[in-house]
């Protein structure tokens, strides 16, 4: 499983990457995994809309489960990846690619630091697997 | 309470190396999929699948008077089965509301074999034990009987592979089982399923369960067979409009309400719950389970509140899923009975989000 260098990643599987202040979010190759197939990408958010860490920008459903998005960092919305409305399936093709779902504007992306970096994330996938 | 350690199926080894997603139900460590729900469901409606439902119960009535408490347990009319033939029924309590959904299997007129779920194991068998004391003899085979799936359009075309007599399965009718050897494994096999398409149900000896399993993939392997977990279990079904114990039914529904009219027969000897569920029959029904197509971006789930068009909470959506067959966001749920025609338009209540669906005929889907 495949977790690229260079991004953040979080305990709830979804991975952040840092791009000056615009953070772009998205889950990772062990969510997808673990939901399986990928069939409906509600993301509940517009751009200009200010979210904080932690508050849900959206859910993920696969056949059989539903799960919540978080926001990894505080900030305003400025991008929404409308694609995933009509292909979720993105999701499971390409993770870290085509399936981003938001970026974020971070009021401070130095905040990422505290998360975690692609070898501690791998070892908290073997500790929850 | 602690809960036990959940239990592991003769094939636990075969699922772990099939690389299956073991999660716990009903006291069993189960796959709920291997290759991904999606693919094995199109597996199952193309070619075939192999599902392990051995952690379900296998319950013995013998004796004289064995048919009698049998017939009396449940509301179908198990009198009509003749030797080698099974039928699908509930098993109601006296207010007439479903303590499981079984299939009863006549063997002989005095041996009876009666498949529980596993959710509901030791509350049927108690159930059967204390109504068979002193009239017939209770065992149940639970622990010593395996129980392995296979579902499909080319479920006959393994079976010719798998030997002269498995050839010939082909010829058993529908709800018939018949001793039989497939491969080199003697198994009880019937003509039984649990998602739609046509195939089989094999009952053979726990610790035969690895080598029937093994040919079975051997044999369909050039013909598409897969193994099918849990999910793409839960999915056929849904699409075939077959209730799940837990979800559809339970001890606060009704086999009337639920669709399930045609397996109470009131014109039978008499059974537990007949005076009320001939009560529930001649009132008209407060709500019906019914069949919704969701219209809009949601997929409805288990608990999910239904509301009417005006946004009043109506009712509750009891099994929901993708239906990867008939490729639209399908469910199953109770509303009440005015609202039950086809075409009447509902709101799911998705966590918050009021997603607009249909009432449509079941099943979903019906193999041609």
């Amino acid at each position: 499983m495949e977790f690229p260098a260079g991004l953040k990643y979080t305990k709830d599987h979804e991975w952040a990457k840092v791009d000056g202040n615009r953070v772009t979010v998205g889950i990772t190759a062990f969510a997808v995994e673990q939901l399986g197939d990928i069939t409906l990408v509600s993301l509940d958010v517009k751009v200009g809309d200010v979210l904080s860490v932690g508050k849900t920008f959206g859910t993920i459903e696969s056949v059989k489960t539903l799960s919540d998005l978080y926001a990894p960092i505080d900030g305003k919305v400025v991008e929404v990846n409308q694609d995933l409305d009509g292909s979720p399936e993105l999701v499971n093709e390409d993770p870290y690619g085509k399936a981003w779902m938001v970026v974020i504007e971070a009021a401070d992306a130095a905040a990422l630091a505290e998360l975690m970096d692609d070898k501690s994330y791998g070892d908290h996938v073997k500790a929850a697997s | 309470m602690t809960e036990a350690a959940p239990r592991k199926t003769s094939l636990h080894a075969r699922h772990v190396a099939a690389k299956g997603r073991m999660v716990p139900f009903a006291g069993w460590e189960m796959p709920i999929q291997y290759t991904g729900i999606v693919d094995e469901h199109q597996a199952v409606r193309t070619a075939a699948g192999l599902f392990d439902v051995s952690h379900m119960g296998e319950l013995e009535m013998k004796g004289e008077h064995a048919a009698a408490v049998v017939d009396y347990l449940v509301t179908n009319d198990a009198s009509k089965l003749v030797d080698g033939q099974a039928m699908y029924t509930a098993c109601c309590n006296e207010q007439g509301t479903i303590l499981d959904d079984l299939i009863v299997y006549r063997a002989a007129q005095d041996r009876w074999l009666i498949v529980c779920n596993a959710s509901n194991h030791a509350k049927i068998a108690a159930h059967f034990e204390k109504a068979a004391k002193d009239h017939c003899d209770f065992a149940d085979r639970s622990d010593e009987t395996a129980l392995i799936a296979l579902q499909g359009p080319k479920a006959f075309d393994i079976l010719d592979k798998a030997g002269a007599d498995a050839a010939k399965l082909r010829d058993l009718p529908s709800f018939r089982f018949r001793d039989a050897v497939v491969g080199n494994v003697r198994c009880t096999v019937a003509r039984t399923g649990y998602t739609g398409e046509d195939g089989v149900e094999i009952f053979c000896a726990w610790n035969d369960a690895p080598a029937l399993w093994d040919q079975l993939m051997e044999l369909g392997a050039p013909l598409g067979v897969k193994p099918a977990g849990l999910g793409a279990r839960d999915t056929l079904r849904l699409e075939a409009r077959l209730s799940l114990y837990g979800n559809d039914i339970d001890e606060t529904t009704n086999p009337i309400e639920a669709g399930l009219g045609w397996v109470v027969k009131l014109d039978k000897a008499m059974f537990v719950g007949k005076d009320a569920l001939a009560a529930i029959k001649a009132a008209p029904l407060a709500r019906k389970l019914v069949g919704f197509e969701v219209e809009g971006r949601g997929i409805a789930r288990h608990g999910y509140p239904l509301r009417d068009v005006d946004g009043n909470e109506v009712g509750v959506c009891t099994s929901g899923s993708p239906g990867p067959t008939v490729g639209k966001n399908i469910g199953l749920g109770y509303v009440p009975t005015a609202m039950a025609t086809i075409g009447t338009k509902l709101l799911v209540d998705c966590r918050g989000k009021n997603i607009e669906a249909v009432v449509v005929k079941t099943p979903f889907y019906k193999r041609s």
